[in-house]
């Protein structure tokens, strides 16, 4: 099985839920410890959150392959 | 004359001359309205990746988000998820939005839903409500030019009338190419910019520990309350919500039509989140303000009062940046508000042209004329708006643009759902469509227009929502349940688009 579910779809993007759920579970990351280098966790983890949707999406990006 | 004024003048002088140079790159048939609007749909991943960019993070952006976080604190930090979730949408979505709209020959988002759904009247309805929600957010552009020009020292009309003037002349004679050489220049500065600030500021105001110690308790977190408004719901709807919506406004549509290939919509989405990483960083500027309580200075108490809290960043630049570097800054932001400019000037004009003018009045136009007609219209695009910023009217377009968010929302079911599904009916989505656009008004009327947050009482529950998902649920309801009722007892309408479009 190649994870292809018809309609263009793959088991692969499902990963995106991830980054979708890290962002939108505010009670998660609204507190303020651990800082990071003085940066309240609130702050930082949504920075952070950035770069690692940016990495899901460039992980599904290769498996997708160029199409 | 200032070092900063100096630098700023140089620099706007050097992107002046690029602007009309642009028509000549990759020269094209400027009487076809692709080549102007869409520059031939020629663009590369990278210049599509330096453009989209430079269209996405408006001068307002980079203003108004710190603006917020200086006012407001955690609250005004929404615009960061926002901004990174907004990619995922791209990702899924948009590759097919470029395929149907290069096989078909789409200019505009409403040239698909027209194709899609063979409905003129819901395609004039998405086109209209692209125009109003563009139309203030760049009279919003302005009043991020107007704030660096005043830390300039430049006050008055006349020097942000000669910069749109160069702009709209620029505008017309290249189309699109000109904002997309230009953003390359912008993003540099831009870059530039935002990393000395981090570097300098935190280490002039002695770290960020003692910068975050300045701020109140109240304004550090959101409310531990997670429906208190503004709260942890009201923050996850805002950010979820505007995520959604960001692709839908046209001069994202545009940009992504402009690009050469479908890979490049993919690859953009991998990689725009870079500018999402700046944002998130010029936020925390606001933080920084606020630590070196640049408010309470009597030389910046005239820009606090003509220009509130949106004079925080200026400000602040001022006070820690050398003259010439403020200049290059200051020249980032005011350079950063005509790139958005030029591609929403143009995104209005394609939409008049293509479902209005042409659809209503000049069926029988010719491409030439189409072009031509596009170029005047992005013209007086532009002077509204700078009347309506000279009449002092920013506060209206504040609230205008609030509301663009609100609308532009309502044309997802038609256009992002309708990229992968024609079982939705036109009538219905225009119904829909109504149905939102009436329901998210309403609900930011309720509070004078200042807040897009709109609480919903379902039993006991008091839900802070932002309005334009609350409206737009109602939207999708009506327009689901009324295309299973019209699907039933009508023909379907015909499909001007086949599945290999979309590939």
């Amino acid at each position: 099985m190649d994870g292809k579910l018809g309609g263009g779809f793959r088991l692969v993007h499902l990963l995106l839920i991830v980054p979708l759920a890290a962002q939108l579970w505010v009670p998660f990351y609204n507190r303020a410890l651990p800082a990071l280098d003085g940066v309240p966790f609130f702050y930082w983890y949504q920075i952070l959150w950035v770069a690692l949707t940016a990495l899901c999406l460039f992980i599904v990006y290769r498996a997708d392959g160029a199409k | 004359m200032s070092a900063a004024l100096i630098v700023f003048i140089a620099l706007f002088l050097l992107v002046t001359v690029m602007g009309f140079f642009a028509a000549r790159w990759r020269a094209g048939d400027m009487s076809q309205l692709a080549e102007w609007g869409l520059g031939g749909r020629r663009f590369g991943s990278i210049i599509t990746w330096f453009m989209l960019g430079g269209d996405l993070y408006t001068a307002y952006t980079f203003v108004a988000v710190p603006a917020l976080v200086f006012a407001s604190g955690a609250v005004g930090f929404f615009a960061v998820p926002y901004a990174a979730m907004a990619y995922i949408f791209m990702y899924f979505a948009f590759p097919r939005f470029w395929s149907v709209a290069r096989a078909k020959g789409y200019v505009t988002g409403a040239d698909f839903v027209r194709g899609r759904f063979g409905s003129r009247t819901l395609a004039l309805a998405i086109a209209l409500t692209g125009i109003v929600a563009t139309m203030p957010y760049i009279a919003l552009q302005l009043v991020g030019m107007e704030v660096v020009l005043a830390g300039l020292g430049l006050h008055g009309e006349w020097p942000l009338i000669v910069a749109f003037v160069i702009l709209a002349a620029y505008t017309y004679a290249s189309g699109i190419r000109a904002p997309a050489m230009i953003a390359v220049v912008k993003d540099i500065l831009i870059y530039a910019t935002v990393i000395a600030a981090i570097v300098v500021i935190p280490a002039e105001l002695g770290g960020y520990a003692k910068i975050f110690a300045g701020v109140s308790a109240k304004n550090l977190l959101l409310s531990a309350n997670p429906f208190a408004n503004p709260g942890m719901f009201s923050y996850g709807t805002l950010a979820f919500g505007s995520a959604l919506a960001l692709f839908l406004y046209p001069h994202a549509a545009t940009g992504v039509m402009a690009a050469s290939n479908r890979n490049a919509i993919k690859r953009n989405a991998v990689a725009l989140p870079a500018y999402s990483l700046v944002l998130g960083l010029v936020a925390l500027l606001g933080f920084m303000a606020l630590a070196a309580g640049v408010k309470a200075m009597p030389q910046y108490a005239d820009g606090f009062k003509t220009f509130g809290n949106n004079y925080a960043v200026p400000a602040l630049f001022l006070r820690m940046f050398p003259g010439w570097f403020v200049g290059v800054a200051f020249a980032a932001i005011a350079i950063g508000a005509l790139v958005p400019a030029a591609i929403m000037s143009i995104a209005c004009a394609n939409l008049f042209t293509r479902n209005i003018y042409r659809e209503y009045f000049r069926r029988d136009c010719t491409p030439a004329h189409e072009s031509q007609v596009a170029r005047i219209v992005s013209l007086f695009v532009k002077l509204g708006a700078l009347v309506f910023i000279l009449e002092g009217q920013a506060k209206t377009a504040i609230e205008l643009q609030l509301l663009g968010g609100i609308w532009i929302i309502q044309t997802l079911p038609a256009i992002l759902i309708g990229l992968y599904s024609r079982w939705l009916n036109g009538r219905a989505l225009l119904i829909g469509w109504v149905c939102g656009m009436g329901a998210g008004t309403w609900m930011a009327a309720q509070s004078g227009f200042k807040a897009s947050v709109y609480v919903l009482h379902i039993g006991s529950l008091a839900l802070p929502c932002y309005a334009a998902l609350s409206s737009l649920a109602l939207n999708l309801a009506v327009s689901v349940v009324l295309s299973w009722l019209f699907n039933a007892i009508s023909a379907p309408r015909i499909d001007a688009t086949a599945a290999e479009d979309y590939a």
